[in-house]
């Protein structure tokens, strides 16, 4: 396992947010983490990256023991994510931006560092076409993939996304669920979270379904695809 | 009502106005910087300022004596680079230590921005009441004969210290510019000039700018947000020291409390041009230093401070973000 989640527990004040979840995220998967509002998802990825205290628990990552590093030392080894809510720096370039992603790099100046930029704009033409557009002006759709592209710059060994799909265009979802099996591809591990249960199921090979902070159902994608309860609650019942 | 005075002198009047919006400007600096990522009035930036006055005033008295009369910028060039490091260096310490112990404890217990104001002011309060125990302080180590001359009176003006003469050097109008007024603005808009540059083009600029635009997305990048908070205070120390120093090459003098008017002041300039924008304290320094010289002719010097928060208060209805602001939250630094 490249990340191991252990009786992770994550405390809002007197709220618990997550209770006790396990999982685990194989090297060159993807894992997906499914459920409801407020189930803890988010959080979950927040304390992963190190932006939440844990309260019990352990994270691993890579056989190290993760839980009380600083966040940017978790960026240093490997972990970087394009958050909820994208988080584009608003006042900067896609440019600059896309610089941010890499920041714990010391690489800057290299053909490495320039094919890297190269790869996201393979990824995401638009990109390029805006590199100089400052992101605050730039829509939902481009800002997603400006924060996925800048999740990938870090060179990341595990890539944390939170909902990539949310507030897209149908098309655009469909293509942004192609890019993250691609991105899989070429040899990064993902951790992806979705309200989209359908298509975070058929692209991934383990998911965990996360309700009120615990996890209650885990599986391959395709079996959790199968459950009937799965497909009551998240899927609508038409897969 | 005394309109013909300002035409009379509109050119002194301008220069001189700009050569204090740029102390006024760099002093800005610091604290648009520090609400920039932090959302904080550092209250305690007066204090800062007032070190650094201190400090340069110490060396330059400490290498140059009390005694000798006063002297050309020119031929005291190098004692004044001295002074003027020393200033920078004293002030950016101050501010580290502000930092450090009035509001890291703080942030970390992610406490209540009010208290952090709290905290703030009560290390301006410490900070200008230890300057002005200084020959208490000296008399504890027995130290106040030697030391006489840093530490006497210490409530009072520190009034022999520094004395510049000015030398004419071209003539605009009917003012005769003179050495001291082109390098406070020079140095003044230098240090600008790279400041810009470093917050633009240095990975730790770039750092400053994603903890000011969204702190929470700065530290999935893998931005020590401690280290560019503490970063931070330091470049405002560092210009805030300068400001010092340029001040004392002008005023001559300097007190326990001398940073509170000019905290004010540059705070002031810091919302006029818009907070947590660089240029915006450039701007609003500037044009606060002028338009209160213009208005201290027209009205008279006592209502000089009238004419600057009168100033502030028209500016902020017809544009509540400053000159240069956006609305908070977009585009920063
Ligand atoms: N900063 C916070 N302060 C207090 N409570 C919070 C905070 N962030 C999240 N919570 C609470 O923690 C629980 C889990 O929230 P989380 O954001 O992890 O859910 P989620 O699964 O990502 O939901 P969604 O699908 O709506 O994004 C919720 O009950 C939420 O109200
Ligand atoms: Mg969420």
């Amino acid at each position: 396992m490249l990340l191991e989640v252990e009786g992770l527990c994550v405390n809002y004040g007197h709220i618990e947010a997550i209770r006790n979840i396990s999982f685990g995220v194989a090297e060159g998967e993807v894992t997906t983490l499914i459920g409801a509002n407020g189930a803890g998802k988010t959080t979950t990825l927040k304390t992963i990256s190190g932006l939440r205290k844990v309260r019990e628990g352990k994270i691993v990552f890579d056989g190290k023991d993760i839980t009380r590093l600083a966040p940017y030392d978790r960026v240093k080894l490997g972990i970087s994510q394009s958050p909820e809510g994208r988080g584009c720096f608003p006042g900067m370039t896609v440019r600059e931006n896309l610089d941010m992603g890499a920041y714990v790099r010391t690489d800057r100046k290299t053909p490495a560092y320039r094919e890297d930029v190269e790869r996201v704009f393979q990824l995401f033409p638009r990109l390029e076409e805006r590199v100089n557009q400052t992101a605050g002006t730039m829509s939902g759709g481009e800002q997603q993939m400006l924060a996925i592209g800048r999740a990938l710059m870090a060179r990341p060994r595990l890539v944390l996304l939170d909902e990539p799909s949310m507030g897209l265009a149908p098309r655009l979802i469909q293509q942004i669920f192609t890019i993250i099996s691609e991105i899989n591809q070429q040899g990064t591990t993902v951790l992806l979270v979705e309200q989209n249960a359908a298509q975070a199921l058929r692209r991934a090979h383990q998911a965990h379904v996360l309700e009120t902070g615990e996890i209650v159902r885990s599986g391959t994608g395709e079996e959790l695809s199968g459950d009937p309860s799965v497909r009551a609650a998240y899927l609508g019942g038409d897969v | 009502m005394h309109f013909d005075f300002l035409f009379q002198h509109i050119f002194e009047l301008t220069i001189t106005g700009l050569a204090l919006g740029a102390i006024y400007a760099l002093v800005a600096l610091g604290y648009t910087m520090v609400y920039g990522i932090l959302q904080l009035i550092n209250f305690a930036h007066s204090e800062v300022f007032m070190f650094g006055t201190f400090a340069f005033a110490w060396v330059f008295v400490f290498i140059h004596g009390t005694t000798s009369a006063s002297q050309g910028l020119g031929s005291t060039i190098g004692l004044l680079i001295l002074a003027l490091v020393a200033a920078m260096l004293t002030s950016a310490a101050v501010a580290l230590l502000i930092e450090r112990v009035a509001y890291r404890p703080l942030l970390k217990k992610d406490a209540p921005k009010l208290i952090a104001l709290i905290s703030a002011i009560g290390a301006s309060f410490t900070l200008s009441e230890l300057m002005g125990v200084r020959d208490k302080v000296a008399a504890w180590f027995g130290l106040e004969d030697n030391l006489s001359n840093y530490v006497s009176n210490a409530r009072d003006i520190y009034a022999n210290p520094v004395t510049i003469n000015p030398k004419g050097l071209f003539t605009i109008g009917d003012y005769t510019v003179t050495d001291v007024d082109l390098v406070v603005i020079g140095a003044a808009l230098a240090m600008m000039l790279a400041l810009d540059i470093f917050v633009r083009r240095t990975r730790f600029g770039r750092g400053i700018r994603a903890v000011a635009q969204d702190p929470e997305s700065a530290l999935l990048m893998g931005v020590n947000s401690t280290r560019i908070i503490q970063i931070t205070f330091l470049i405002g120390g560092l210009m805030a020291g300068a400001a010092a120093a340029l001040y004392m090459l002008k005023i001559g003098t300097t007190r326990q409390n001398a940073g509170f008017i000019l905290g004010v002041k540059a705070f002031t300039a810091a919302v006029l041009g818009g907070i947590g924008n660089l240029r915006g304290a450039l701007l609003g320094g500037l044009l606060l230093g002028v338009v209160e010289n213009w208005g201290s002719a027209v009205f008279g010097t006592q209502w000089k401070d009238v004419v600057a928060f009168v100033l502030l208060v028209l500016i902020l209805l017809v544009r509540p973000s400053g000159l240069l602001g956006e609305a908070l939250g977009k585009a920063r630094a």
